[in-house]
C-alpha cells in the first residue's frame, strides 16, 4: 500500500479543491465557475423540487419532495452510510 | 442518522417527516439499516433513506462536497408551503442535536400558526414567552422580555 488513509467521518477526497478549471487560466473565471458549482439556498425560499430512489420500509422505491406537501418536512443530509457521527 | 431514527416519534408528534439522504445507494442504505442502524434503535429506520449518488441534489441545496464526493451534514426544515425555514449545516466530525431541531420546527410552527402574531426570542422553548410585534413593542423589548429567560436551559 502506497498510503494509508487515516479513517474519519466522511470518505477520503477524491479530488483536490485547489485544482484549476480547465481551458482557463483567468483567476475571475476561475473562482466563478467554482462558484456557480454549488450555491445555497435561501430561507423563506421554496425549497428546490427533488425525486430520488429510496429504501423505505424494507422496499426500494422512489421519493419526491412534492410527496409531502402540506407537511413540515427535515430533510437531512449526511456524509455517508457507516461513518461514525 | 441513527439519533433522529431513534426520535422519530417526537418529529412525527408534530407532524415532522424526515427524510434522509446521502450519496450512498438504495442497496447500501438496506445493509446499513440491517447490520447497524436496527441494532441501535431497536427497530428498522422509520422514514425513507434517499439515495443521491451523483450528489445532484445535494448541488441543489448547496451542501455537497465536490472534493469528497459526499455530502455534508445539512439540515433543512421546510414548511407544508414548501418553503425553506431554516437550515443548518455542519462538517462531517460534529453531530447534530435533535433536540434543538425540534425546538426549531415547534418556533417556526407556533409563528406560522398565530400567523406571524406572535415571534419567538431567542432560547424559546414551548411554554416560555413569546413576543407579540407591534408598534407598541418598538423601544420597550426590555420591558417584555430578559435576556436572562435566554441563558435558561
Amino acid at each position: 500500500m502506497a498510503e494509508e488513509i487515516q479513517v474519519g467521518c466522511q470518505r477520503p477526497a477524491v479530488h483536490d479543491s485547489q485544482a484549476e478549471v480547465p481551458g482557463t487560466d483567468d483567476a475571475g473565471i476561475q473562482e466563478a465557475v467554482k462558484e456557480s458549482r454549488s450555491s445555497m439556498i435561501k430561507v423563506g425560499k421554496p425549497a428546490p423540487e427533488f425525486s430520488l430512489p429510496a429504501y423505505v420500509d424494507g422496499k426500494f422505491g422512489k421519493v419526491s419532495l412534492s410527496d409531502y406537501k402540506g407537511q413540515w418536512v427535515s430533510l437531512c443530509f449526511y456524509p455517508g452510510d457507516f461513518t461514525f457521527v | 442518522m441513527s439519533t433522529v431514527a431513534d426520535r422519530n416519534d417526537d418529529f412525527k408528534a408534530l407532524g415532522v417527516q424526515v427524510l434522509s439522504v446521502s450519496v450512498d445507494s438504495v442497496f447500501v442504505h438496506k445493509v446499513w439499516n440491517d447490520t447497524e442502524l436496527s441494532k441501535m434503535i431497536g427497530k428498522d429506520v422509520p422514514f425513507p433513506m434517499l439515495s443521491d449518488q451523483d450528489g445532484s441534489v445535494g448541488r441543489l441545496y448547496g451542501i455537497y462536497d465536490e472534493d469528497a464526493g459526499v455530502e455534508t451534514r445539512g439540515r433543512f426544515i421546510i414548511d407544508p408551503d414548501g418553503i425553506v425555514q431554516g437550515f443548518e449545516v455542519l462538517t462531517p466530525p460534529v453531530g447534530r442535536n435533535v433536540n434543538e431541531t425540534l425546538r426549531q420546527i415547534q418556533a417556526f410552527q407556533l409563528v406560522r400558526e398565530t400567523k406571524g402574531g406572535e415571534v419567538t426570542p431567542a432560547g424559546w422553548k414551548p411554554g416560555r414567552k413569546t413576543l407579540k410585534p407591534g408598534p407598541h413593542l418598538v423601544g420597550n423589548v426590555w420591558k417584555e422580555w430578559t435576556v436572562d429567560l435566554a441563558r435558561e436551559d
